[in-house]
């Protein structure tokens, strides 16, 4: 099935023993000209690339206090380095948090600190050398910003934002990663990561409006582009493509549809993922952004909703009204944005949908938090929303839920192993490799509990376990999203029992 | 990359798709087909089965400029071709890498991208 060892379920977690260059390698492909200069980059690798980069790093310290504090502070306590899912996964030294970050610290402290110009070998300080950016491309596309490392850092050292400034140097200089900035250039381009035009966008949302009204004898609608409506809905171009995502769009059309709220999605905006965060970009992420500012205002909704995506509610939550705010033109009453989980949940706590859990009798559930969700946003306004509200709907539409091993959810959830710009098939033996614990910790309530599901909130998640969950022994369709559970339960006012 | 077809040379990319997609053909299919290995490790070969799969994606990508979504294509292969064939369930077993992906690689479309 693999040219590469699909790793062993553990008797119990262990610190692996190491592997020094068990993942050494060309990392994943290199963009193209034509992937790198719609984004502003220059298309290849640019002659003086050594300077440019450390130029870069120099502008990015003097602009970002808090990247110099994350290099300066790390007393290499050791408290990272097992927390890491890909180091877990394939036991390579450089895959623990603190010695991938050195990567770059060691580069930093050559040219930025007194000790590092004038006695580097006493500090393991190192030129930047052409073997030097190699490995940063590597092994920087073996870190998906999920930030587990930084809950157990004792500083607080946010290691995500150091493999996002090493992929930003890298991109300045002409050496971008294929799969991240050839998606940006088509969401430039036409709107979303897919490349999926207006036409087939229609296309595929008039069928699904026929397969909800076959199932149901409801006609559930799913509006593209219609003016005056309440909610614009912002979701992953995936839930228009990918399964099981487009069961979670059809339940968001029905909770739409039974609350009697107007919404409709764009084709402008047709893309909640921001991939310009996995690159470090402010400038593609704020562009990214204003393409949904600019879809509100020119359909004149009311509020701004997003669908189940991990990273794009972390930008949305904590990013959008910088780049493309101030949002004063929506209604005040509602929080801008806002997760379609905190809308369901809403409408659940008020009874204004009817639910037949028994419709979900059939599956045992249990959920994954998504990185982002869990460890850089909130949900609703309760501290810890982002854990709760996702599994109150859940419950409440099906009978039976179990959680995960609890060094495993929450704030201390396991990346599914294809975030952060790594959901590519030239990664596949990191992706297999990396879900390695939160496999483990599926493999131990679907034993101790009879658990059948795992529900996900975003669209990397979804997709990058029904890729990767065979080669653990599972089925693809054991993966689901919240809102297909939703979709399943809800009873629409009019339709078949 | 390049793969040879009736002694042309055709350009693919670093993951086999076509660069040009005017340069596909049926032969050019089995070629790009047999890069890829079957259940039983052997040289990937399309059957007739295979064969109205691809025809039907090549057809929606001249409609619509790409590929459609999986449930777009088990409705389309459904009605087209019965109901015992409308599911994802036969697409994989004919395309075990994925009918998105795998699929539109021998019918010479490029890579779907994205969160998929």
């Amino acid at each position: 099935m693999a040219d590469f060892d699909v790793p062993d379920f553990r008797p119990y977690p262990f610190v692996p023993e190491l592997k020094p260059d068990a993942m050494k390698g060309k990392g994943p492909f290199i963009a193209k000209p034509v992937h790198q200069e719609p984004l502003g980059f220059p298309g290849e690798l640019v002659d003086n690339w050594e300077e440019k980069a450390i130029e870069k790093m120099g502008d990015m310290l003097k602009k970002y206090r808090s990247f110099r504090v994350y290099l300066d502070t790390c007393v290499r306590c050791g408290a990272c380095t097992d927390k890491c899912h890909y180091f877990i996964g394939t036991n390579d030294p450089k895959n623990m948090p603190v010695a991938r970050q050195d990567l770059l610290r060691s580069v930093y402290r050559r040219y930025f600190t007194l000790a590092g110009k004038f006695f580097p070998k006493l500090v393991g300080a190192r030129d930047l050398t052409r073997d030097v950016l190699d490995e940063w491309y590597n092994y920087y596309h073996q870190c998906s910003q999920c930030r587990r490392c930084s809950v157990f850092c004792p500083y607080g050292i946010d290691t995500a934002d150091i493999s996002m400034a090493a992929r930003e140097i890298m991109d300045s200089i002409g050496h971008g990663q294929k799969y991240c900035n050839e998606i940006i250039a088509k969401v430039f381009k036409i709107g979303n990561n897919l490349g999926l035009p207006e036409r087939a966008l229609r296309d595929t949302l008039n069928g699904l409006e026929e397969d909800m009204e076959d199932d149901t004898g409801v006609a559930v609608k799913i509006p593209l582009d219609e003016k005056g409506v309440d909610v614009l809905l912002v979701t992953p171009s995936a839930d228009f493509f990918a399964e099981p995502h487009i069961d979670g769009l059809m339940g968001y059309a029905k909770v739409f549809h039974q609350a009697g709220i107007s919404w409709t999605v764009s084709s402008y905006a047709s893309e909640a993922a921001n991939f310009g965060l996995f690159i470090g970009s402010y400038e593609n992420m704020r562009n990214i952004s204003q393409r949904i500012r600019t879809a509100a205002l020119e359909l004149g909704v009311k509020r701004i909703i997003f669908g189940e995506c991990g990273h794009a509610w972390r930008v949305a939550y904590s990013y959008l009204n910088t780049f493309a705010g101030p949002f004063d033109f929506l209604d005040p009453k509602y929080p801008v944005p806002q997760h379609i989980c905190e809308f369901t949940y809403d409408l659940l706590q008020k009874n204004v949908l009817k639910i037949d859990k028994s419709a979900n009798d059939d599956m045992v559930l249990t959920f994954h938090d998504s990185c982002n969700v869990a460890r850089a946003t909130r949900m609703g306004n309760f501290p810890g929303g982002q854990f709760v509200i996702p599994r109150e709907v859940i419950k409440a539409v099906c009978n039976n839920y179990v959680d995960m091993p609890a060094d495993t959810i929450h704030d201390q959830t396991f990346c599914c192993g294809g975030g952060g710009g790594l959901l590519t098939d030239d990664l596949m033996e990191l992706r297999v490799k990396g879900a390695l614990p939160r496999m483990e910790a599926l493999k131990h309530v679907v034993e101790e509990h009879g658990v059948t599901h795992m529900a996900a909130i975003c669209a990397i998640c979804k997709s990058q376990f029904t890729k990767i969950i065979p080669y653990y022994g599972f089925q693809m369709d054991q993966i689901v999203s919240v809102h297909q559970l939703v979709s399943n339960a809800i009873v629409l006012d009019g339709g078949e029992v | 990359m390049a793969i040879e077809v009736n002694g042309k040379s055709i350009e693919t990319d670093e993951e086999g798709y076509l660069v040009n997609l005017a340069d596909w053909s049926e032969e050019a299919a089995k070629i790009l087909a047999a890069q890829d290995k079957d259940a039983s490790d052997n040289p990937f070969e399309l059957t007739n089965n295979h064969w109205e799969v691809i025809h039907f994606l090549r057809e929606y990508y001249d409609e619509y400029q790409i590929a459609p979504a999986v449930r777009v294509l088990t409705k389309a292969i459904g009605k087209k071709l019965g109901k015992e064939k409308g599911n994802s369930k036969y697409l994989y077993e004919l395309f075990p890498y994925g009918p998105a992906k795998q699929a539109c690689r021998f019918a010479g479309l490029p890579k779907p991208t994205g969160c998929i």
